[in-house]
């Protein structure tokens, strides 16, 4: 045989899974898709439209900067940007004024995963820690809700969270109306069914682990389940907890985040354990009505030492 | 069904030759048979050029104790001892043979005939398969012989017998075990002998049904040894864990199987350790899946060790157009051929011919810290860490991560959704390791 040709060599595997970032990133973005109908259902065309400033800002302010800064081929075909403006709307009014959005953007973009390097290298979730930003800068703004679509109340604008840190237990909506979503609240956190939904296509795909969402979902429900016990008058019943405010799309969007949360089992279940008890601690005795945010971001800061201590079991290290 | 307990991943199976019964090669024009076939010291030539040779006779002599015999698969003239590239990549010395003829050394039973009853002990079976220079063929290449000599103080109760053939494409396995089984079976039976052991476990994959069923048939009159249907999922032919699918033992870090009382041999090894013994015929052919997408037919061949793969892919219908990557075993954990005239060696299991589109690495990106590598390990390691520890050349800090525990499965790079060289980095993170151990325990 005749050897004209040159054959490629390289180190083996030879073949590859075929698994890529976007492919991930798109099935996230579609398993968000329930919620986000859910939410134009409740909310009207406000959700499309900030939903849509959301995606288009975030995605334009990581590209100019991959152009203008980094000077490098523009990284948009990963999704991560369109995920990012998309979790952000998620997460805020549905009814919030554009331009605060575009701020919100720049802040989770520029600030928190592009001035550390880009996808990957961000130590906080950029949507969480924009929202938490566009909180605390525009206070009023970020917690006026906008009435319902669908709703016989449609005055009311207070979101479950708020009754009960005023102490209102007798206005809660029901436990289902608080699961199918027709609660005040962000945009895209109030349909606790269509997240759900998300969440179980999430796990089917083996996008995601069980290990941070149940972590969560159990330690809010047992943590503040004590608390119930204790004093029923004060506490909120742990159904409530679950279903109310950021809760659900936390431990199923947010804290799931690949490049922020820990990577061996075992510090995902301590890391999931931590944001549940943060957020119940200060949904109970902190200012703020609603904790999952500030939660999620206090566990992403302890990432990198949750990954330095907690190992993933190796081959042969327990017998039988 | 049982498999392994941590980590893995199901690539796609492309068994092309599966249905493919075994072919004889024809003799190649000139044979090249490599003097380091095997893990350990070199084979020292015992002809020199020149000398004329006969099949079967020996041609070098194992270099120390873990090494091996080799014997000539040719019948002709020793033309030259010189350098070959071999599918390393590096060029190692080998035996070069003007291929005249095909005269067989005497003693060696030719015949089909299958010889069940062996009255030799133990030990005369273990100098027998030294003899013949048998290795592990399931690609490790380790000395047989030393594998059923367990360090003092050990004892085996558990025989393996590596059925499993979980590398997508590779069909040699599968196919010796539906046209040879009975020939297995006394293989299996003599082994048992040599190490004393009371029970034998056949692990092979649910997605060769027909040599499952052979070997069931087959070892209906021996219920001491058990065929075992397995889940499919690579890398359970991996020695470590296909240990932990059979018996649910796991073998330490830097321990050897037999620290849990297994030894695993590859079903052709048994094969050739039945030919050896029963046939008194050395280690001079083996069966090599060559297949790929595009080649014209995949086959199933035995080849002498020697005969260039170039040969092979002929057999095989030639080159196709858009084949790019040659690859000397299957496409998780084989080795990319520089030159395909490169011989087939003692553990050259198949030659997979990998098309353009499939040959080129995807574009990389930065590590999104996805975690599905340290899910995919099938060793319990960090894959992602191991691998930007050694490129930063943090080499005391990849000893204690463990990174001599990696198998190079190929696992992490497989599942990357990144598209990282994780295992490029790792080999050369367990290089420099090593040698940073070795150098200390010198000392």
């Amino acid at each position: 045989m005749t050897m004209d040709k040159k054959l490629i060599v390289s180190m083996s595997p030879h073949i590859h899974g075929d698994d890529s970032i976007h492919k991930n990133m798109y099935r996230v973005i579609l398993a968000l898709v329930p919620a986000f109908l859910c939410s134009i259902w409740f909310f009207g065309w406000h959700a499309l439209v900030t939903t849509a400033i959301a995606i288009v800002s975030c995605m334009g302010f990581e590209y100019l900067i991959t152009r203008y800064i980094f000077k490098r081929p523009s990284t948009l075909k990963d999704c991560s940007a369109m995920l990012t403006g998309l979790l952000l709307a998620f997460n805020v009014p549905a009814d919030l004024p554009w331009w605060i959005v575009v701020i919100g953007s720049i802040f989770a973009i520029g600030v928190v995963k592009m001035s550390f390097g880009g996808l990957g290298n961000n130590i906080f979730n950029p949507a969480l820690a924009g929202r938490v930003f566009l909180l605390v800068s525009f206070p009023q703004q970020m917690t006026t809700w906008p009435a319902l679509a669908h709703s016989a109340d449609a005055v009311t604008g207070a979101t479950p969270l708020a009754l009960i840190k005023a102490g209102n237990f007798a206005e809660l909506p029901s436990h289902l109306e608080m699961f199918l979503g027709n609660v005040p609240g962000s945009m895209g956190e109030v349909a606790a069914l269509a997240l759900l939904i998300g969440v179980i296509y999430l796990l089917c795909t083996k996008t995601i682990t069980w290990h941070i969402p149940v972590s969560i979902l159990a330690t809010v429900f047992i943590f503040s389940g004590i608390l119930y016990l204790c004093d029923s008058t004060v506490y909120a019943d742990p159904l409530t907890h679950l279903l109310s405010g950021g809760l659900m799309l936390g431990a199923c969007f947010m804290a799931t985040d690949y490049v922020t949360s820990p990577m061996s089992h075992k510090g995902q279940l301590i890391y999931g354990a931590g944001i549940g008890i943060l957020t119940v601690l200060i949904r109970c005795y902190g200012s703020y009505p609603e904790g999952m945010s500030f939660a999620i971001l206090i566990m992403n800061a302890v990432t990198p030492l949750i990954n330095v201590y907690c190992k993933p079991k190796r081959f042969g290290e327990v017998k039988k | 069904m049982r498999t392994f307990r941590m980590g893995g991943i199901h690539p796609p199976e492309c068994k092309l030759g599966a249905g493919k019964p075994i072919s004889v090669m024809p003799l190649p024009k000139q044979g090249c048979v490599l003097l380091s076939q095997h893990i350990g010291a070199p084979a020292q030539p015992v002809v020199e050029r020149g000398a004329m040779v006969k099949t079967g006779q020996l041609l070098a002599k194992a270099g120390g104790f873990v090494s091996a015999n080799i014997h000539s698969p040719f019948t002709g003239k020793v033309a030259k001892i010189a350098d070959v590239v071999d599918a390393s990549g590096y060029p190692k010395p080998a035996i070069f043979i003007d291929v005249q003829d095909d005269e067989w050394e005497e003693g060696i039973d030719l015949t089909e005939t299958l010889v069940r009853e062996c009255k030799l002990e133990p030990k005369e079976i273990v100098q027998k398969i030294a003899d013949a220079g048998i290795v592990g063929m399931g690609g490790a290449c380790f000395p047989t012989q030393v594998k059923l000599t367990p360090p003092p103080g050990k004892v085996a109760d558990i025989l393996i017998i590596n059925g499993v053939e979980c590398e997508p494409y590779l069909t040699a396995d599968h196919r010796l075990m539906v046209e040879k089984a009975q020939e297995i079976v006394v293989g299996i039976r003599l082994l048992m002998k040599a190490l004393n052991v009371k029970k034998a476990v056949i692990g092979i994959e649910s997605n060769k049904p027909d040599a499952i069923e052979i070997l069931s048939h087959q070892t209906i009159p021996y219920p001491e040894i058990e065929v075992m249907p397995l889940q499919m999922h690579y890398p359970q032919g991996g020695e470590k864990q296909l240990i932990d699918a059979v018996t649910r033992r796991q073998v330490k870090s830097g321990g050897l199987p037999v620290d849990v009382g297994a030894v695993v041999q590859n079903v052709g090894t048994v094969y050739a350790v039945y030919e050896a013994v029963q046939k008194n015929k050395p280690l001079i052919e083996r069966v090599v899946s060559v297949t790929g997408k595009s080649l014209k037919q995949p086959v199933n061949v035995k080849a002498r060790i020697g005969t260039p793969i170039s040969s092979l892919i002929d057999a095989a219908g030639g080159l196709p157009e858009n084949g790019a990557k040659v690859i000397s075993g299957g496409p998780m954990m084989g080795k990319a051929l520089a030159n395909i005239d490169a011989p087939v060696a003692k553990g050259t299991s198949g030659v997979l011919i990998i098309d353009e589109a499939e040959a080129l690495r995807r574009p990389v990106s930065d590590c999104i810290r996805c975690a599905k590598c340290v899910d995919a390990c099938p060793m319990g390691l960090e894959p992602y860490l191991l691998s930007a520890l050694s490129e930063r050349q943090l080499w005391d800090r990849t000893e204690k991560e463990n990174i001599m525990d990696c198998i190079e499965c190929g696992c992490c790079t497989f599942t990357c959704p990144a598209n990282r060289p994780l295992l490029d980095y790792i080999r050369i993170g367990k290089g420099k390791t090593g040698a940073l151990i070795r150098a200390r325990k010198a000392k």
